[in-house]
């Protein structure tokens, strides 16, 4: 992460951040042949994941980011068995049962947008602790028009990850690394297929070799 | 009047890296209970050597930072209007970090 944010700075690298991660973690479960991938997200960071979508007109992410359990159509569902706790409950509990504590804030995102949705959610839970508990709700009862066009799921033409576009994110933000192009995968298409980003990918897909660094086949990972 | 204070969560980083502080506290002169406001204050400018904006917001803690007086949730006791007595022992812990 020091590399790369040598290399793009300080701004949108939650971005290269979560994406690697995430898939990270999806093939690090498929090598170990899991069943099911379960990560520790609370109530607090749902919360602010619903609010955050809202800010930034996500839609597709709106519609999704509520489920407690996601992917169980592919090889290895996800679930958030802590949807409905608190972050205070958990603090609480490790605090009490004196477990080991880490308690690592992010030094790469000081300015990160969900730094704000996070203030705005903790001012409120001041006020009116429910609302963490009523936001949630809400994101749970948001059913988008059939009018909006939401995106496909297929796969990565280059590595076979799932993806909506024809590169996946990760192929897409790696080959930016690769070529000095820090702003490639940034920032939003205008409608789903743009000119934008289908000239990108195309570009992108024409050629054969010149990465150093390339995402490693998911073929193999019986995927 | 002593009282032991203890940061957790990160927020010793604010205190030169010392967890649990042993310390004297007076009330404000005139006044002969000493209320978390005030030690609130008075931590802020004995205690806290550097971001005091992690640790308090206006009147109060950072929301996010949890406060307990002697393993109890200071919402429970008062919040800013507790009042504190001899040998307690106030934890703040904060709830805010990456995942």
């Amino acid at each position: 992460m020091d590399e790369i944010v040598k290399t793009i700075g300080l701004k949108n690298n939650c971005t290269f951040c979560g994406v690697f991660r995430r898939q990270a973690l999806d093939r690090g479960a498929a090598l170990m042949r899991a069943d099911k991938l379960v990560t520790g997200h609370n109530a607090d960071d749902m919360a602010e994941t619903v609010l955050l979508n809202i800010l930034r007109g996500d839609i597709a992410r709106l519609s999704r980011c509520t489920f407690i359990i996601t992917g169980e159509d592919g090889p290895i569902p996800r679930c958030k068995p802590f949807k409905y706790t608190y972050e205070k409950e958990i603090v609480m509990y490790a605090y009490f049962k004196k477990l080991d504590y880490f308690s690592t804030e992010c030094i790469y995102s000081p300015n990160a947008y969900r730094g704000f949705a996070r203030e705005f959610i903790k001012d409120l839970e001041r006020i009116r602790p429910q609302a963490i508990l009523d936001i949630i709700r809400s994101g749970e009862n948001f059913r988008i028009s059939t009018s909006t066009k939401m995106p496909e799921q297929g796969t990565c033409e280059r590595c076979g990850y799932i993806s909506s576009q024809k590169l996946c994110k990760a192929c897409l933000l790696l080959e930016g690394l690769n070529r000095g192009l820090p702003k490639l995968g940034i920032g939003r298409s205008r409608g789903l297929n743009s000119a934008k980003e289908d000239g990108e990918q195309r570009m992108l897909r024409s050629e054969v070799k010149g990465s150093n660094l390339q995402s490693k086949q998911c073929g193999t990972l019986d995927f | 009047m002593r009282l032991t204070l203890e940061f957790g969560g990160g927020l010793d980083l604010l205190c030169n890296s010392v967890k649990i502080h042993h310390v004297d506290v007076d009330p404000k002169t005139g006044e002969d209970k000493l209320s978390m406001r005030d030690l609130l204050s008075w931590i802020k400018s004995n205690l806290i050597k550097e971001r005091p904006e992690m640790f308090v917001k206006g009147d109060s803690v950072r929301p996010g930072v949890l406060v307990l007086i002697n393993d109890c949730d200071w919402e429970l006791c008062g919040s800013l209007d507790a009042v504190l007595e001899e040998k307690d022992m106030v934890v703040f812990i904060s709830t805010l970090h990456g995942g």
